[in-house]
């Protein structure tokens, strides 16, 4: 009895578990009392854009404590647990230390660029969130090539960064940004290819279309596109500037790269930028790949959105884990990565769902065999394919290395014949 | 038939955008502030390409042109250190000016004069899978002509800007 | 609150649209000094040539409306590959004569 009251969603205006109720309701409202038909669209799209700007809201600050507790008990330490009982105040010191500096602009720095590069930052990743569906009827906006809008929208990152570097008339910040410009451009291909495997298994571009076909087939699609999901949390996390690929903004790196200039809030901006697009992330891949908000069936109990929410917390967990575990890489290693491993094992994989789509297109085989079979196939030719790339491609593991390994053999000129250069070379240890 | 309320006044919010920003790469000082604008450029036209109900195109130019094509040119910008950077005209602005003058002349007399003859339909439907058929059905030679001329496009800027053995890296 | 109907958007304003940003275009290609300023107006040219494909693809009776979809998403990949060589071709000009002034670039070999 109570199961059967749980689990029916009513369309009552405050059953929160449907969110679209409210917008019905007030289309009602509306309607009743003869108001132009753009004022529904306009209230429910402010109701949904207030929703989600406060869950962006809520999550850059949150995060900021997450990420650095979770890191510190990574590495047995014991992360911020000052402020606050376990250090939850942490984000709001963060936020009041950020406040409270000077913003400082370099006297020849054009000042309408410097400004705006913080914000052409911001503005792709809480964007994104608009075409994300949050449940059976509730899209902010749903487009039929959203899967197009998520990958145009992330490829405005890159004149953000440009901007920001060349904006601050330092040669430094200049170089930094070249790099984490060259590291995103070449990321995106790995992206697009691999987000492509999961448009041609799910027939449709857009979002909710590929959250419903995970439902009619009862598989998430990292069971069908394993190699898929592996090549796009890499790049994705080269695309985000997170450990591994952080070269941008590491701390021993080239002085902060392209947002040394910035101090006070914009700088917070570039800080809560950077979260905020890690949360849009993990919310596209748990819409692509994890099955958004369904969950076999849970859905009808735990309102939709709820278990989105955990499920974008889960896949956060992945990106903090690799950033707490993993070391970094230098910007020549990421390159070749993503041109040599990444984009060659991206197009096998394309090519492998386009002869998979072919086939059960062409057979007449019913789901309930190939579903189950593509998963097979899927995950022993994805664990194949890394295993090959790795035996072909990496560099031999030395246990003892005698040499320093490049990806490009570098001339070292030999130390000049005097007697001071005899002696260091003499006492040179390698 | 565009007329719905919105989609008017966005259209026009939208023209005078792009038509102040295309304006601004032309008059702007700086060279990186007019490629800057000219990706607002490119942001603002794939507006009208909405307003136009082609969304896959304007997802397309988005992609390609504000985020492939500008960062080309602000690659090209910082890989040419010594070069200068403002953005002025030749001395034979006034002559350019005069012939995009009659250019505009031209075209607008005959956009006016023309008898067209407009449908009554209403905005299309989902454009990606009937452009995907039609890439694939009645042009499929021009779309494999295209991917050939990628790939020509590719292997030639490599060529050009490749650095000969034995040359000072 | 009655239903403002504005009228609504004529051919002739989107051809007007696409004409001035072509205007504009063949003015910022003939008379910048900077090889990159010229590719900026031939860039604009091209998008200002798809705005117009895509408005008769829109409003003109035709048998098949969404060829004109086609043949601007054509005119955008012809248009990047373009844009690739034409840069390609300036950063290898300047690596030889350390200027992109197109005044100064008068000599084919010497």
């Amino acid at each position: 009895m109570i199961m059967a009251l749980l689990t029916i969603i009513t369309d009552n205006w405050w059953d929160i578990r449907d969110l679209s109720n409210l917008s019905h309701e007030i289309e009602k409202l509306i309607g009743d009392a003869n108001g132009p038909a753009w004022l529904i669209y306009v209230v429910s799209g402010l109701l949904g854009a207030i929703g989600i700007v406060s869950f962006i809201g809520g999550v850059a600050v949150i995060n900021i404590w997450v990420e650095r507790r979770v890191v510190g008990r990574m590495q047995s330490r014991l992360g911020p647990n000052r402020l606050g009982p376990f250090g939850l105040l942490q984000p709001v010191a963060d936020a009041i230390k950020l406040m409270q500096k000077e913003v400082l602009m370099p006297g020849t720095a054009s000042g309408l660029i410097f400004t705006a590069a913080p914000i052409m930052f911001t503005v792709p990743g809480i964007l994104l969130m608009a075409v994300l569906p949050w449940g059976r009827n509730m899209t902010l906006a749903s487009l039929d090539v959203g899967v197009l809008f998520l990958l145009a929208a992330s490829s405005l990152a890159a004149l953000a960064v440009f901007m920001a570097g060349y904006s601050s008339d330092n040669k430094y910040a200049l170089f930094g940004s070249m790099r984490v410009i060259a590291m995103l451009v070449s990321y995106e291909i790995p992206i697009v290819i691999s987000l492509l495997g999961v448009v041609l298994f799910a027939g449709t571009m857009d979002l909710q279309g590929i959250v419903l076909f995970q439902e009619k087939y009862w598989a998430f699609m990292i069971l069908l596109q394993p190699l898929a999901f592996f090549i796009y949390f890499i790049s994705v996390s080269a695309e985000l500037n997170r450990t591994p690929a952080d070269i941008a903004e590491a701390e021993s790196e080239i002085v902060g790269g392209y947002h040394t200039e910035y101090s006070g809030m914009k700088f917070g901006l570039f800080y809560a930028a950077e979260l905020i697009n890690a949360v849009v992330v993990s919310a596209i891949i748990s819409t692509l790949f994890l099955g958004g908000w369904w969950a076999y069936k849970l859905d009808e109990i735990v309102p939709g959105w709820m278990i989105y929410i955990g499920k974008i917390y889960g896949v956060y967990f992945l990106f903090v884990w690799t950033r707490g575990t993993l070391p970094r890489f230098r910007i020549d290693q990421l390159l070749a990565f993503a041109w040599k491993w990444m984009t060659p094992m991206a197009i096998l994989n394309l090519i492998l769902v386009a002869a998979e789509v072919l086939v059960w297109d062409e057979s007449g085989w019913s789901a309930g065999v190939m579903i189950p079979a593509f998963v097979v196939i899927n995950g022993t030719l994805a664990i194949a394919t890394v295993y090959a790339f790795m035996r072909l491609l990496a560099p031999k593991f030395e246990r003892f290395p005698t040499a320093l390994r490049f990806y490009s053999n570098i001339d070292v000129p030999s130390l000049p014949a005097t007697a001071d250069g005899a002696a260091r070379a003499g006492t040179q240890t390698v | 038939m565009i007329n719905d309320t919105g989609i008017v006044v966005a259209f026009y919010i939208l023209a005078a955008t792009t038509v102040g920003c295309a304006l601004m790469v032309a008059f702007v000082r700086e060279l990186v502030q007019a490629v800057l604008f000219l990706a607002l450029a490119f942001v603002g036209i794939a507006g009208i390409y909405i307003v136009l109900s082609a969304d896959f195109v304007a997802v397309v130019q988005v992609l390609i042109y504000a985020g492939a094509v500008a960062v080309l040119m602000t690659f090209a910008v910082m890989l040419t250190p010594a070069a200068d950077r403002k953005n002025s005209s030749t001395a034979f602005w006034a002559p350019a000016a005069v012939l995009a003058g009659l250019v505009l002349v031209i075209i607008v007399f005959v956009s006016y004069d023309t008898n067209w003859q407009i449908a009554n339909r209403p905005q299309f439907g989902a454009t990606a899978a009937a452009l995907g058929e039609a890439l694939l059905k009645p042009y499929v030679v021009p779309f494999e002509v295209a991917s050939v001329l990628l790939m020509t496009a590719m292997v030639g800027a490599i060529v050009l800007t490749k650095e000969e053995e034995g040359e000072d890296a | 609150m009655p239903d403002i109907l504005l009228a609504s958007v004529p051919l002739e304003h989107v051809l007007l649209l696409g004409g001035i940003l072509f205007a504009i275009g063949l003015f910022v290609a003939l008379s910048k000094r900077n090889a990159i300023g010229i590719l900026m107006g031939v860039e604009l040219m091209l998008n200002a040539v798809n705005v117009t494909l895509l408005a008769f693809s829109r409003y003109v009776v035709s048998p098949r409306p969404l060829d004109g979809q086609v043949f601007a998403v054509f005119v955008i990949t012809v248009a990047a590959a373009e844009a690739a060589v034409a840069l390609a071709l300036a950063v290898s000009v300047y690596k030889h004569r350390e200027t992109l002034n197109i005044d100064e670039i008068d000599l084919l070999r010497w």
